[in-house]
């Protein structure tokens, strides 16, 4: 498989050892010429030095060969984002992904397309969510082709919902709540379901309105 | 008619100062407060500190009831991600963003992106002008 691989810092770097390993081939893109001296020592002719973003630079790393699959793993958002636009939109690579370095930018790359999208601190934040139960909300599971979550909210004795029937309580548009689970068995939610302090309610939900779902189920904070 | 410019460095304020003198409401956005000195001491329009990838800021600076957005921050990406966000998220039709890669200000046009190429511009203003004088002197 032919691969570009766009920022030559820690993840870049290890990806590319790994991608060489697994003998594919592999041209690496990063635009500080001391770094890429040091990935040259290592990677030899695969590392290419310039600006990922600059067409000419992406057509020298052979993206119009054309590349199976680009990494855009620079540690800037906007570049990321650019990187696979042209990938994609320009150069017509298959398979982009992306390195999202500050979650806030997450919604720019869904809004935009980029539905391959990775993000450490979203994935450390969400295993630290998972940890931490009075949170009220943990992140089950994210469809992101699909652009849905599937989110579990514990219902306590403060929560805005409790006595209401489903039917009538207003949650974001493009979201709904699937399951209640109680005293340990789960029902399917329907309008004239009732919910109770101590429900687990399952919701799918478009990513991005969370906030919104939290304030209507769970208390105010 | 109201016209929010991110980014209020040499292009974006001067931009901002055109408009206002032609009576719309104008908003400037820039990452540094300093850069409402720019604006000049009589500016009456809004400014507003922060990041154009903010939507949050975004939003403070009116671009969901904007007429016309203009995006000149120094980073090329950085402009053509905002005036994506300004575009679709936010709806407005008349975002004009400046691209100083002459290629990426081509390839974002095909994207439907209002792309202005400095570069590009002085390029052929360049050559027409050594072209026209050629002319004159021979």
């Amino acid at each position: 498989m032919k691969a570009v691989v766009a920022g030559g810092g820690k993840v870049g770097a290890n990806v590319v050892r790994s991608l060489l390993a697994m003998h594919h081939d592999v041209t690496l893109i990063e635009q500080r010429p001391y770094r890429h001296e040091r990935l040259v020592e290592e990677f030899g002719d695969a590392a290419v030095l310039g600006d990922a973003t600059e067409m000419h630079v992406l057509e020298a790393a052979g993206i119009a060969r054309p590349a199976d699959l680009a990494l855009a793993l620079t540690g800037d958002d906007e570049d990321n984002l650019v990187i696979c636009q042209l990938a994609r939109d320009a150069y017509r690579v298959p398979k982009v992904v992306a390195r999202v370095n500050d979650p806030r930018n997450q919604e720019h790359f869904d809004l935009l397309g980029i539905g391959q999208t990775v993000c450490a601190a979203a994935n450390i934040l969400g295993l630290v969510e998972h940890e931490v139960p009075d949170y009220g909300m943990v992140h089950l599971l994210e469809l992101r082709k699909e652009n849905l979550e599937i989110v579990e909210l514990q219902i306590d004795r403060d929560s805005p919902a409790c006595g209401k029937r489903v039917g009538g309580i207003r949650v974001p548009d493009g979201s709904r709540l699937i399951s209640v689970m109680r005293n340990g068995r789960s029902e399917l939610a329907d309008d004239s379901t009732v919910i109770r302090p101590g429900d687990q309610v399952l919701a799918v939900l478009e990513p991005g309105t969370e906030d919104e779902l939290r304030r209507a189920l769970l208390r105010s904070r | 008619m109201k016209l929010v410019v991110i980014g209020c460095g040499r292009v974006g304020s001067a931009v901002a100062r055109d408009f206002a003198a032609d009576g719309w409401e104008v908003t400037a956005v820039d990452q540094k407060k300093e850069a409402l000195g720019r604006l000049g001491d009589a500016w009456e329009g809004r400014f507003v500190v922060g990041h154009g990838m903010d939507s949050q800021i975004l939003r403070r600076a009116g671009a969901h009831e904007a007429d016309a957005v203009v995006v000149a921050t120094n980073g090329d990406n950085t402009n053509l991600v905002i005036a994506q966000v300004v575009q679709k998220r936010f709806g407005v039709e008349n975002v004009v963003v400046r691209v100083l890669d002459p290629a990426r200000a081509q390839f974002y046009a095909t994207l439907g992106l209002q792309t202005v190429c400095p570069t590009q511009t002085a390029i052929s203003e360049l050559g027409n002008r050594v072209r026209r004088t050629a002319q004159v002197l021979a």
